[in-house]
């Protein structure tokens, strides 16, 4: 591995032709994610006439209005515990898998084929995905249908679709692949001669997981939970369609306010929702330097 | 990958330290410890998971007329997939589909060129470098459908038309532009630049070093790249949906008939999506196969 950050061989470049490669970058992240965000930042001080008109302003009201409701921390809270209980499941399932390929898999070639083949699903249609749990978990589903065959329940269980337990199924099927791929390109990292060290060293296999094999694939842990979390926090559809309209999240409440024009106290509540995440975001960063981790 | 954790003795999990082995580290046949019967336990049931919900739309959706939307399967017929691309209450499937496909490879073109740039950049410091890393992360992280109103009304206030080739083309590539560019970190870490400074010493200027060498070593990754940009624009729903204007891509399509369409249609239009995808993955990984086997063949002759 050569640290790309380190001197290249090409000509001495300027910061210009840093810059110069950058731009196209730069250029569109601009106007397509600098500018909405302050578009929405200006919205949320912007008052309304309640018809979906913004009245150019500077006012707090959408904020108070958004902090005072009681409704702001149930949907935080409830957005939480769908983040909380994704992240848990996604990180062992993905943990373990990539572990699986990288040290017990003997055969390269069989490795990359299952790694593809986890992989595989995450080419189709995310909405369709969800739907396909339909089936499955419905009340005339085969898993109720199985159980009820087997006669381990009376009734069907109602709990398995539009439930909070469904979605968390739906975001746990969708994301877990975001955990496997980093994780998995950092354990491929790892350097066999380390771990025959340390079995020479009289290191047992629990030891190696925890002295070696995590510390060395936190890289890829972060990243992966940066994935998941943001898209659990940024998601509304999954809630929706899963939850069967029974729960709901912090954008799914905002998509709501669009619905009806309210944008201010929805504007209000996207700049928390983005803080929020940004905090989270930064919190990962410090404790992993993904950039320099990344380009080992 | 030579599994060494396979061949250890089995240890007590308890004790810290293990009394150093005799035994040989070389991969022998079996004598797997039991962790990995565990392991291919859970990864089998990771995989049938992952698998069973989608087997189950593709079989229901070759039902017939009477179908429905569970188990048991009603008949065969192609039926449902008629139906969807003639019905009218489906809504217009086919110009989604087109759209979505167009505005794929568009995208598709963009992340690879601007991601490889980007790439570029990034391999040496320069002033500013971490604004534009943090810019790229936010975009990332940013909720999509946020991102999506913001642009939207940006539009508004600009006076512009939202459509899908504008205001959501430039919204999808700011969720695949970061993802490109994170790949490409990734892939560009494993450039030995030896090749390069080869082509330096050669005589080669920075254009000729990057056309002639760099974009050939790379070329599995910018491909790996390319399969990403296609995948997150084709599947892209919450940057769209305040932002494709009064013609739907196919994601919001499908979204817009999951909430009225009660019919094995829906599901046709799954086994659609899927073998779509599954084309262009057998292009980028027989485009993968081909460039490796001509590197081997020239690097044999």
């Amino acid at each position: 591995m050569q640290p790309i950050l380190a001197q290249s061989p090409a000509p001495s470049r300027s910061n210009l032709a840093g810059w110069l490669y950058v731009s196209p970058l730069v250029l569109v992240l601009v106007p397509f994610f600098v500018a909405p965000i302050l578009v929405v930042l200006g919205a949320s001080f912007f008052a309304t006439d309640g018809f979906g008109g913004l009245t150019p302003g500077f006012t707090l009201a959408s904020y108070v209005e958004v902090l005072h409701s009681a409704l702001t921390l149930k949907l935080y809270l409830a957005t939480i515990k769908f983040t909380a209980l994704t992240w848990i499941f996604t990180l062992i399932i993905g943990f373990f898998v990539a572990y699986f390929l990288v040290f017990h898999v003997r055969n390269q070639l069989l490795a990359i084929g299952l790694f593809l083949l986890c992989t595989v699903p995450f080419w189709t249609s995310n909405i369709i995905r969800m739907i396909s749990w339909i089936p499955l978990l419905g009340k005339e589903g085969l898993i109720n249908q199985a159980l009820l065959g087997m006669g381990v329940i009376r009734q069907p269980l109602e709990v398995l679709l539009f439930s909070d337990l469904a979605v968390v199924i739906a975001y746990v099927h969708q994301l877990t692949i975001f955990m496997i791929v980093p994780i998995f390109n950092s354990m491929a990292r790892i350097d066999k001669k380390l771990i025959e060290a340390a079995i020479d060293a009289g290191a047992s296999r629990f030891d190696i997981m925890r002295l070696i094999v995590v510390p060395m694939s936190k890289s890829g842990i972060a990243l992966g939970t940066i994935f998941v979390v943001s898209i659990v926090m940024g998601d509304f559809f999954v809630v929706k369609v899963m939850s069967g309209g029974g729960s709901a999240s912090v954008v799914s409440a905002f998509y709501e306010d669009v619905g009806v024009l309210q944008y201010p106290t929805a504007a209000a509540s996207a700049v928390l929702l983005t803080l929020v995440l940004v905090a989270i975001v930064s919190l990962i960063l410090r404790t992993v330097d993904i950039r320099q981790e990344i380009t080992r | 990958m030579s599994a060494v954790l396979a061949d250890m003795p089995k240890t007590d999990m308890s004790k810290s330290v293990a009394p150093a082995t005799t035994k040989a580290i070389a991969p022998s046949k079996g004598g797997r410890p039991w962790t990995f019967y565990v392991l291919a336990a859970l990864f089998a049931c990771y995989v049938i998971a992952l698998y069973g919900p989608m087997f189950c739309i593709y079989i229901l959706s070759f039902q017939d007329i009477r179908g429905g939307l569970v188990f048991p399967m009603k008949g065969q017929s192609l039926h449902w997939f008629v139906d969807l691309f003639t019905q009218v209450r489906t809504g217009d499937v086919k110009g989604s589909f087109d759209r979505s496909i167009k505005l794929a490879v568009i995208v598709t073109i963009i992340t690879v060129v601007v991601s490889f740039l980007a790439g570029l950049g990034f391999r040496k410091r320069f002033r500013g470098d971490t604004i534009v890393f943090y810019m790229m992360i936010g975009s990332l992280v940013a909720p999509g459908l946020v991102l999506g109103l913001g642009t939207g009304l940006l539009f508004q206030a600009l006076g512009l038309n939202a459509s899908w080739y504008t205001s959501a083309l430039g919204a999808q590539l700011s969720w695949t532009l970061p993802f490109g560019v994170l790949v490409m970190f990734a892939v560009m870490s494993r450039f030995n630049h030896v090749w390069e400074e080869a082509a330096y010493d050669l005589g080669a200027n920075r254009w000729q070093s990057i056309r002639l060498v760099m974009i050939p070593v790379l070329a599995p990754g910018l491909v790996a790249v390319a399969l990403f940009g296609f995948t997150l624009s084709y599947d892209e729903f919450a940057r769209s949906l305040q932002t494709a204007g009064s013609l739907n891509t196919l994601p919001l399509e499908i979204w817009s008939m999951t909430l009225n369409v009660t019919s094995p249609s829906l599901y046709a239009l799954g086994t659609v999506t899927t073998i779509v995808s599954f084309i262009v993955i057998g292009a980028s990984l027989g485009t993968i196969v081909l460039i490796q086997k001509k590197r081997g063949s020239r690097a044999k002759g």
